[in-house]
This record gives structure tokens, C-alpha cells and sequence, in this order.
């Protein structure tokens, strides 16, 4: 019997890790690329002429005129194109049309506490999902499971905003008063300092993401609790906490990781909502107010920061798949 | 001597109260190793279990006892069951690679049982590691499951089982995964450390040859119950149970071509037995007393439950060998022919100038281990492996190398069996169905499918009512027919065979090589792909030996297996297993018995 050689392996592994992920970062860059233009585009579809809007009824022709030559929107569109494009890649954004300040500011702003509350939920999501899953696994067909698979089914099938009302409902003006039904939260503060208006809107993006996930990990577990290596772990004597955390538990982790990951990026997609629900100022209410005023440098930029923590989320979830497949694989067959 | 195992009374249930095994007993003292044969379904494996205390979800335990050196099995509470199963009985299973959990370390998977600091463990890890033959230093016990050979997990498995040195060690059917050089290593390991630690162990396996090679009492297990049990050298010169003599006969035979007797019929599922004697409707010899269900009881030196144990004595002699197309002079034309073919994978050349040819009413068997590249080239014959080259000739006329290029003719010409009938059979299709599927590509057929797909399912024993089932509800033998007569439909003229035994028991083998046979004596020709030699001295008539994608030796069956010239041959054939009575009958090669291996060492 012969041991094969590793320090092959070894570099070859290197180089065929590496690549993939340079080849799906510069492929994501084009996607990106081509996310901006049609975030370009849709904005400029938008019905109604920002000089309208911004001068209201009674401006004159001559004023009109006057302020689209000002913001370039005489120009060929593709040209308005390439200046907004070349900005974003020299940092400036643009100035925003309905307020003046620049872009970037009101950006800088909406994306921290966005992020914050989609790193909050994400935090008490994952953790939980994991927990809830394991539970369900362990009562298999029980009452807590049965209860479990009933919960999860009516809360995916619900939308977020259905979820959100509820909690509203429940906890902020019909039934309880103890939580704010609107997240109130001054610009420049800390979204930290009012963890109160925090609690809903994260409630309402967890619960659903906990019910999918949960239901992944309930299967994983399942289905490694039924093989031969847990078998043998039984008849080694080890004890159930050594089986389920050391030999079920990483084995049942590995392919819910890219699941999560799109969850992650779903949460992130799905703030839209559930912020212009509870008036939470982050990217999405942001976004939705910019559609109404057609301020369209705000529109095009919280777009594609929406898209470009899509695809990062994306691009994790296909590492992290593609991590499970070349891991412990059996090297040449000898 | 002391007695380390005795279960007694051993009775495994369903949920719904139909018995898997029933009323089992077993005795072994130190230093004894105790073989349970028997085929799929008999209840050999709910048996290693149970003694273990584990039954499978939705079996349990209904009565019985088991008592290893002083411990009730049966009687503990979860935390000394544990504690037992930690050092008092270990467990062995059949596939290392699924029994492994591929996310520890070897360390990890070695020590994770054993009491006592971290440095204390390391050593016995290595120490164990040495033992069973396999590298013992970090980056070896940091390495994970998966990155190892079958051969060199199994090991692990082993490892893993004697390290705390249990009283008694159970190895449920550890080597029928594995090629035979690989499965001689690994038995040979079995051997020494049964010796050298004088261990006490339990060995399962479909396979009497292998048991016979390593055991030195026997059980014989039909549908949940015991047979027959009794010492291995007793069992194998009088088997006085007419399914230890079919099990015995079913064994190919490395000597001679014999008539392979496959066992009518199929194991009872559970719940399904015969009221009477068990084996009593496969039985050729029941007579009205089976009827009644027969008690154990001892004659000669061994347990026997049958009404007749005296017919150990008229069985009469083995199995009569059968010459008949054995030496048969060649046929001048090859129906198939390849001429220096290489194949590669990437940059890695699999095949290194490979010629053979296969006549008409002749088989060819190509040999060699896994790796070799055997299953390699017979795909590229198929024509699924495109990265080759070198010259194929089908009737005399060139035949393209890769079947995109085939025409119809030469497609349907050349059919191909898989190895593993569960994956080549579509789950979704009734039988009926695949075979139409393979009709679908015969024009001169459609005027009437029916007729030809039951006169194919005729051919291979198959009753054609069964077309309306669904491949789940075959036995493995059945379903490999399937895939056979899936083959016919298309009318070959050459029939590729990967393996098609290897993942039977040698029951359901014999009956498919007796089938392989009818079909070669019609005339097709065939290329049958194994790495057991027992099997090619059974239906081969020429070998080609395929060491490192190379044929090294190549010729008339009788002569590569009775002279063999290169060394390669000699040693597969040294690693193939045989019957011992046998051997010494004919005074052939053969894995020694346990005893004499440890005067050889």
C-alpha cells in the first residue's frame, strides 16, 4: 500500500483555488458593469422630467432649458452614462438633485444603518436558524417538529410586509405598546443608540430567514444523523453531545454555508421593504424616496450598492460551495 | 480458555413484530474467530449489531442475551452501554469510506474513544498506526479520511477498533469493498493482529471463501435463523445443511470450470418465510417432515437445523467440472478488434498500446486491479472515453472511436453492461420500459416490441410479467438480468461487461455467470472486465492481464491461469481466495489458512 503524494496536490491546489476566484471576481466586475447600465437606463425610464419636478408648474420654458443644460440631461444618454460612471469610479456620486448635498453623504449614512440592521438580523439569524434546525432534527416527527414545519411553512409563504404589519400590530398599536411602530432615528446618530427602533424591523427580516434556514439545517441533520459514520460514532460509544457537535454538526454546517450566504444576500435585497415599513432611514426608504422625487443620482447609487452587496453575498455563497466541493476530495485513484 | 462472547436466545424484531433474526446463539472463547455467512437479507448484519446492543431505526432488540467477558450487553443504562462499546466490544463496517467521518482527522477518528492526556494518546495513535502497516507520523494523523485509498481506510477502521483493545472485535463484511490484493492485505491484517493480540472476533460476509480463510468456527445464517454452526473445517468437509452445500457450490472455483449451481429462488423478506423449514421452498431436497419448522440440534461436531442432517453424507462429491468451451480452438475472425490503443485523462496516459480482440462464442476476460485502467478501456471500446487513439474494428470494418461517430449498426452491435444495476436502471421506468427504450434504436423491431422485450426477459430467467415492476422491487441478481437482457434487446453481437458480478453476493454471481454462459454459447462474444480470477476461470476462454494500463500477459484462459508467466498474474492469482479443501485437493496456490499464516511469518 502506497501513500500518495500531497506536496502535488498541494500546489495544484493553490492555483486551482485561486483562479476560479480571480475568474468570478473579474466576471463579477462585468456583471456589476452591466448591473450600473441598466440601473442607468430604468432610472432614466422613469415617467416625468426632473426638471419638471424640480422647478415645479410654474417654470418657463427658458428656466427648463436652463437647468437640463446645467445637469447634462441634454446630452446624449450615453454620454450622461459615461461622466455618471466615470464619477463613481473618481468617488464623486453626484450631487443630489432634490436637496443638493452630495451623493456620497446621504450614502454614507443610509449604507450604515442598513448595514447595521441587516448585520444585527443576520447575526441573531444565523445562530438561531442553526439552533432551531438542530431542535427540529432532534424531536424528528414530533409535537416541537410538527409545530416547527407548520410555523415555517405559513411565515415563507407570508410577505415581508405582511410579517411586519403583524409585529406592528402586536407590539406597537393594537395589542401592546411597548416597541415604536416607526423606527425614528436622527441623521448621524448611531442606530445602536435607539436599539428599541431596531427591534422590529429586525424581527420582521429574521423570522422568515430563520424559518427557510432552519428548515435546510433540519434536513442536514437529518440526513447525517442516518449515515454509516454516525452509526459508527454510536458504536464507538461516544456521547450523543460528541456526535451531534463534532460529528454531525460540521458535516450538516457544510452545504447549508452557501444557502446562508444567499439568505444573507436576500436580507440585504429585502431591507428595501422592510425599511420603508417601519420609515427606518437606510438604503431602501432612501431609495424609495429618490424614486419619488426622481432624484436620480441617489436612485442610481443606492441601486447599485443594493446590487454590488447582492453580488458579494453571491460570490461568498459560490466560494464557500465551491470550497466543499475540491475540500477532502479523494486525490487521484491509485 | 476462557469464554469471551455468549449470546443466547438472540431475537430482533420490526417494529410491526416481524423477526429479522430469531433465537440466535453463539459461543466463542478467547482467541476464536467466528465466521457469519449467509446472503443478502439473512439477517447476518442485524446479528453483528445486536451484539453490539444497537439496532437499527425502527428495529429493536426483543430478547435474548449477550454477554461479553462480564458484560450484560443487553442489561446497561446508556452511559455503561457506551462505556462498553468504548472497551469491551468494537465495531468494524463494510465501507470505510462511508463509515469515516470524512470532516476529523485520523487522530481525531483514532483517539477520540480512549481515556487518559493528550500526549498518552498520540503515542498509542502511532503506535496503532504502526501496527496496522500505515504511516505514524503528524502529517499522517492530520490528514483526513478521504485523502486516503480504500486499503489504507479500512485500515483506519481497523485501527480504530483495536486501539482501546476490546474483549471482542466485530467486522461486518470489512473487505468485500475491496479489490483482491488489497482484500488479501487487509485480511492478512485481520490474521496477524487475531494472533498477535490474540483477539477474539466476530468476521461477516456473504462470501465462504473468505470466512473459510479467516474463521475457525463457522454460523450459517437463512432468513434470521441459524442453519448450521460448527467448526470451519468440519462445515466445509461435511456441510450438512442443504444451503451450506449451495452456499459452497455457488463459490467459483480457480482450478476448473465448473458447473456454478446458483440457489433457486430468492431469501425470504422478512415477514415472509415458509411456515415450516425455512429454506424448505429452495430446498431440492424437502420432504413432507419440513413442513414443521426443524430445531438446532447437534450432529457430528455441529449445529444443524434440518430433518435430514444425514444427507451431509450423500451430498456427494463437488460440483462436476464443465469443459465445454474450455480449449475450444479460436475462431479465426474477431468480431471485435483493438489495435494499439492509448486513452488519457488530461495529460495522464491511462492506456498504453492496449490490443485484444473478441471472437464470436467466446469470452475474453481483461484482469487487473483498480487503477489498472481495465474499466478505462472498456468504455473506450464503447465508445464513451474521448480522449484515445489507436485503431478499432468492428466485423473487420473500422469502427469509429467515439460513439457520436457510430452508426446505428455498429451502436446496437456492441452493448454494454454496468457493474452496479441499481444506478444503470432508471428508477422512474418500469422494466418493461427501459428494455423499450433500448428497442426505440431497432426500426426492424417496432412491428412487435411486446414479443421481443418478453422473449429477451425469457432469456435472461426473467418472468416477463415482472415488465410492469420497477427496478426497487428486483432483487440485486434480478435486476442485473435486467440490465442484461436490456443488452439482448438491441440484438449485440458483443457484449461489454464492467464488473457486472462484483457487487453481488456469490450466490446471485453464480447465477449470473451461468446466464453469461448460455449467452456465450449462442454465439455472442463477449469482454468481461473483473478483478477476480475465480470468476475468469469460470467464463473466460482468452485473458489479457492489464497491470498499469499495460497488458502484460495475454492467451488462452487455462493456460495464463494454470502457467501464469508474469509476475503480476502470479500475484493476483496468490491473492485469490479458494476454499481451503479445495486447494489442498489439487494442491494449487492459495491464501494459506490461519494457522499456517503464522508459521510463515
Amino acid at each position: 500500500m502506497t501513500v500518495e503524494n500531497q506536496s502535488d496536490n498541494a500546489t495544484i491546489g493553490v492555483f486551482s483555488r485561486l483562479q476560479p476566484l480571480l475568474a468570478r471576481v473579474s466576471q463579477g466586475a462585468m456583471t456589476l458593469l452591466a448591473v450600473s447600465l441598466l440601473i442607468f437606463l430604468a432610472a432614466r425610464a422613469l415617467p416625468g422630467d426632473v426638471a419638471n419636478m424640480i422647478l415645479g408648474q410654474s417654470a418657463t420654458q427658458e428656466q427648463l432649458d436652463l437647468l437640463r443644460t446645467q445637469l447634462g440631461l441634454d446630452q446624449p444618454l450615453w454620454w450622461q452614462y459615461l461622466v455618471w460612471l466615470g464619477g463613481i469610479l473618481r468617488g464623486d456620486w453626484g450631487t443630489s438633485l432634490s436637496n443638493g448635498q452630495p451623493v456620497a453623504d446621504l450614502l454614507a449614512l443610509g449604507v450604515r444603518n442598513s448595514a447595521t440592521l441587516s448585520g444585527v438580523a443576520l447575526a441573531i439569524m444565523l445562530p438561531l436558524s442553526l439552533l432551531v434546525g438542530v431542535i427540529a432534527a432532534q424531536f424528528r416527527d414530533g409535537f416541537v417538529d410538527k409545530v416547527f414545519l407548520g410555523m415555517s411553512m405559513v411565515a415563507n409563504a407570508v410577505p415581508d410586509f405582511v410579517t411586519g404589519t403583524v409585529l406592528v400590530a402586536l407590539f406597537a398599536t393594537t395589542v401592546l405598546h411597548v416597541l415604536p411602530a416607526v423606527s425614528f432615528i436622527p441623521p448621524g446618530d448611531s442606530p445602536f443608540s435607539y436599539p428599541d427602533a431596531l427591534v422590529l424591523p429586525a424581527t420582521t427580516v429574521i423570522i422568515p430567514g430563520v424559518m427557510y434556514l432552519a428548515r435546510l439545517v433540519r434536513v442536514a441533520v437529518i440526513d447525517v444523523m442516518a449515515t454509516e459514520y454516525i452509526q459508527t460514532a454510536e458504536l464507538k460509544g461516544l456521547s450523543p453531545s460528541r456526535i451531534l457537535f463534532r460529528h454531525a454538526l460540521p458535516n450538516a454546517v457544510a452545504p447549508i454555508i452557501p444557502a446562508a450566504s444567499l439568505v444573507a444576500a436576500f436580507t440585504v435585497g429585502g431591507v428595501v421593504v422592510v425599511e420603508y415599513l417601519f420609515a427606518y432611514p437606510g438604503v431602501g426608504s432612501a431609495l424609495v424616496d429618490a424614486v419619488t422625487n426622481r432624484d436620480l443620482p441617489v436612485i442610481q447609487a443606492n441601486v447599485l450598492v443594493i446590487a454590488s452587496a447582492y453580488f458579494i453575498f453571491n460570490l461568498i455563497a459560490d466560494s464557500l460551495a465551491q470550497r466543499d466541493e475540491t475540500a477532502g476530495q479523494r486525490p487521484s485513484k491509485t | 480458555m476462557t469464554t469471551v462472547l455468549k449470546a443466547s436466545g438472540l431475537t430482533v424484531e420490526r417494529s410491526d413484530g416481524a423477526s429479522i433474526i430469531e433465537d440466535v446463539s453463539l459461543s466463542l472463547e478467547r482467541g476464536e474467530v467466528m465466521g457469519i455467512v449467509g446472503e443478502s437479507g439473512s439477517g447476518k448484519s442485524t446479528l453483528a449489531l445486536a451484539l453490539l446492543a444497537y439496532a437499527r431505526h425502527g428495529v429493536r432488540i426483543a430478547g435474548g442475551a449477550v454477554r461479553v467477558a462480564d458484560t450484560d450487553m443487553l442489561e446497561l443504562d446508556p452511559a455503561s452501554l457506551r462505556k462498553a462499546r468504548r472497551e469491551v466490544v468494537a465495531y468494524v463496517a463494510q465501507d470505510p469510506g462511508a463509515a469515516l467521518n470524512p470532516m476529523l482527522t485520523l487522530g481525531t477518528l483514532l483517539t477520540e474513544g480512549l481515556a487518559g492526556g493528550k500526549a498518552e494518546k498520540v503515542t498509542r495513535a502511532r503506535e496503532i498506526l504502526r501496527k496496522v502497516g500505515l504511516p505514524d507520523d503528524e502529517a499522517f494523523l492530520q490528514r483526513r479520511p478521504r485523502q486516503l485509498s480504500g486499503g489504507q481506510q479500512q485500515r483506519i477502521a481497523i485501527a480504530m477498533a483495536v486501539i482501546a483493545q476490546p474483549k471482542l472485535i466485530i467486522l461486518d463484511e470489512p473487505t468485500t469493498g475491496l479489490d483482491v490484493s488489497t482484500r488479501a492485505k487487509v485480511l492478512d491484517l485481520i490474521r496477524q493482529l487475531c494472533i498477535s493480540d490474540n483477539l477474539t472476533a466476530i468476521y461477516v460476509s456473504h462470501d465462504l471463501a473468505v470466512i473459510a480463510n479467516v474463521a475457525d468456527h463457522v454460523t450459517v445464517m437463512y432468513g434470521g435463523q441459524v442453519v448450521e454452526q460448527g467448526p470451519m473445517q468440519e462445515i466445509l468437509a461435511t456441510p450438512r445443511h442443504p444451503y451450506t452445500r449451495a452456499l459452497l457450490d455457488a463459490v467459483p472455483s480457480l482450478q476448473a470450470r465448473q458447473a456454478l449451481r446458483p440457489i433457486r429462488g430468492r431469501v425470504p423478506a422478512v415477514g415472509e418465510a415458509p411456515d415450516g423449514c425455512i429454506f424448505s421452498d429452495r430446498c431440492d431436497y424437502a420432504v413432507e417432515a419440513c413442513n414443521t419448522r426443524p430445531a438446532l440440534r447437534l450432529v457430528g461436531g455441529t449445529q444443524v437445523r434440518c430433518v435430514r442432517p444425514e444427507l451431509g453424507e450423500t451430498f456427494g462429491v463437488r460440483p462436476q467440472a464443465v469443459g465445454h468451451s474450455d480449449g475450444q480452438v479460436a475462431n479465426s475472425s474477431a468480431v471485435l478488434q483493438a489495435n494499439g490503443v492509448n486513452a488519457f485523462y488530461g495529460y495522464r496516459q491511462i492506456l498504453f498500446d492496449v490490443s485484444l480482440k473478441v471472437e464470436p462464442g467466446r469470452c475474453l476476460a481483461v484482469v487487473g486491479e483498480s487503477g489498472s485502467g481495465k474499466s478505462t478501456l472498456s468504455r473506450c471500446l464503447i465508445g464513451l472515453h474521448g480522449n484515445v487513439t489507436g485503431e478499432f474494428r468492428l466485423d473487420g470494418k473500422p469502427l469509429p472511436l467515439t460513439v457520436g461517430q457510430r452508426d446505428q449498426y455498429a451502436r446496437q452491435r456492441l452493448q454494454y453492461i454496468f457493474q452496479n444495476p441499481n444506478a444503470s436502471l432508471n428508477p422512474r421506468r418500469t422494466i418493461g420500459a427501459s428494455l423499450a427504450a433500448a428497442l426505440a434504436n431497432r426500426p426492424e423491431a417496432d412491428s412487435r416490441p411486446g414479443a421481443v422485450i418478453a422473449e429477451a426477459l425469457e432469456r435472461v430467467g426473467i418472468s416477463p410479467d415482472l415488465g410492469t415492476r420497477y427496478p426497487a422491487e428486483l432483487s440485486g441478481g434480478q435486476r442485473q438480468r435486467v440490465a442484461i437482457a436490456r443488452a439482448l434487446v438491441a440484438n449485440p453481437a458483443v457484449l461489454l461487461c464492467d464488473e457486472v458480478t462484483s457487487s453481488l453476493d456469490v450466490s446471485v454471481q453464480a447465477s449470473v455467470i451461468e446466464l453469461l454462459r448460455s449467452l456465450l454459447a449462442d454465439g455472442l462474444g463477449m469482454l468481461f472486465v473483473t478483478h477476480d480470477l475465480a470468476v475468469v476461470r469460470n467464463i473466460a476462454d482468452t485473458v489479457a492481464v492489464l497491470s498499469a494500463g499495460r497488458v502484460v500477459e495475454q492467451g488462452e484462459a487455462h493456460k495464463v491461469l494454470g502457467t501464469p508467466s508474469h509476475p503480476y498474474t502470479q500475484s493476483l492469482l496468490a491473492n485469490t481466495l479458494q476454499l481451503p479443501t479445495e486447494a489442498a485437493d489439487l494442491d494449487m496456490p492459495v491464501i494459506a489458512p490461519r494457522q499456517s499464516a503464522a508459521g510463515s511469518r
